[in-house]
């Protein structure tokens, strides 16, 4: 039989030991010691990483910014584009409404025939309270012709060429309308001015006139067909001393947003002058 | 040269009377708004080498008359007089461009309305003389003027490159 060596022994020993730590750790012998140590390891473990991510942030960062402001740029270019978009949406939205009104407004007025324009331009002289509208005499439109929205009575057609006419608004200071007075029934003549104001001239003394009473045409001398929305009373002027009493109107249209119009395509209006008598 | 002038008359006067018709008629001082083919007559006008500037002028009262409600002629004197106007000046005060510019301005923008007011009132409109001055010529010519600062350097880099210095040598 051979003999142990001494070195054969110490690994013995050796194996014998570590089998023997492995049982006591097996056993619980060692778990508050393996505690300390694993509370002390995590901890190293943590405060290294917590370091080499901090070191990994600082050599990143600039290469970060680069693409962040890459990526801000990108983002505000979209929102540009979106908000581009958004304005054209609600363009398209509005004229939708203003054209489903139109539309609404000549089926419940289908006593006439209508044509839509577009309003592209006003007359250059601030003297004149005139619109050119995109259609002409190519679309039947004639001088003459009643201009209105589905708010009310814009004005009339002057002048035609073949695409395009221009519209007298009823502010003008040459303009004159034949109107009635709804509440107070009684008619008077609706003048312009170069203000825009509209007033109500040549009303009786004697009638009554309220804040707030409705203006229609009243059809009177062919100008304009009858029972057009004008406007409201806003203030009335009275004096005894004087002949007539006067109004201010507010009108139902606005005219500083005019985009598009309807022109009463079916009326023709009376050439009265020859019956008017000259001095 | 002559020919060049003249033909370039018609897309710039008719690119100013769109613009005129759809922006800055629309864009009101009380009551008034800035002309801006009568701004642009007077910055011809003030070029020193330009030599066809009435024909622009007549050409801008024509195509103004044409589209406005004023009576035709209208326009038409007063482009034409303005232009004199702005020509008789060009050598005068032709070391001040801006001085002559407002000048120009000034007394065109006045003469155009005054030219207006008398034919509306002739021809039956009410216009009242204080409101039509106090409200619709004292905010024109306070915006002829100020818009006359962007379209005198405009005009003049037009007429630099239709006219360069080369070729009067």
């Amino acid at each position: 039989m051979k003999r142990l060596t001494p070195r054969s022994l110490q690994t013995f020993i050796i194996v014998l030991i570590a089998i023997g730590l492995v049982l006591m750790a097996l056993g619980g012998y060692f778990n508050a010691a393996a505690r300390q140590v694993g509370r002390a390891v995590v901890g190293a473990q943590a405060w290294l990483s917590q370091r080499y991510l901090a070191l990994v942030d600082f050599l990143t960062v600039p290469r970060d910014l680069v693409s962040l402001r890459r990526e801000n740029a990108e983002l505000r270019a979209e929102v540009a584009r979106l908000q581009g978009q958004i304005v054209q949406l609600q363009q398209q939205v509005t004229e939708t409404e203003i054209l489903a009104a139109l539309v609404n407004f000549a089926r419940t007025n289908p006593e006439s025939d209508y044509q839509m324009a577009n309003v592209i331009g006003r007359d250059p002289s601030p003297f004149l309270h005139y619109i050119i509208i995109d259609v002409g005499s190519s679309k039947g439109i004639r001088p003459g012709m009643p201009v209105v929205t589905e708010q009310g009575l814009v004005g009339r057609v002057e002048a035609v060429a073949p695409e395009a006419a221009r519209v007298r608004l009823i502010t003008d200071p040459a303009s004159q309308v034949n109107v009635r007075l709804q509440g107070a029934e009684t008619e008077a003549l609706l003048i312009g001015s170069i203000t825009g104001e509209l007033s109500l001239e040549m009303i009786p003394q004697d009638v009554n006139v309220q804040s707030g009473d409705l203006v229609l045409t009243s059809g009177l001398g062919g100008g304009y067909p009858p029972n057009l929305l004008v406007g409201q009373v806003l203030t009335v002027r009275k004096f005894d001393y004087e002949l007539f009493q006067q109004a201010v109107i507010q009108p139902t249209v606005d005219f500083s947003r005019l985009y598009y119009v309807l022109v009463i395509t079916n009326f023709r209006p009376v050439d009265i002058s020859p019956l008017v008598p000259t001095p | 040269m002559p020919m060049w002038e003249i033909l370039l008359s018609l897309p710039v006067l008719g690119l100013a009377l769109m613009l005129q018709l759809a922006v800055f008629s629309r864009f009101n001082l009380l009551f008034g708004s800035a002309d801006l083919p009568l701004l642009i007559l007077i910055a011809w006008g003030l070029q020193e080498r330009v030599r066809w500037a009435w024909v622009w002028g007549l050409l801008a009262g024509l195509l103004v008359g044409y589209v406005s409600g004023l009576p035709w002629y209208v326009p038409l004197i007063g482009y034409l007089g303005t232009v004199g106007l702005a020509q008789s000046l060009r050598r005068r005060i032709w070391q001040a461009p801006f001085l002559a510019m407002f000048l120009v301005t000034l007394t065109g923008t006045l003469f155009v309305h005054a030219l207006s007011f008398v034919s509306l009132r002739l021809a039956g409109s009410p216009l009242p003389l204080s409101d039509s001055f106090d409200l619709v010529t004292l905010p024109s010519v306070f915006l002829n003027l100020a818009v006359g600062i962007v379209i005198y350097p405009l005009i003049r880099d037009l007429a630099a490159w239709l006219y360069p210095l080369e070729a009067e040598t």
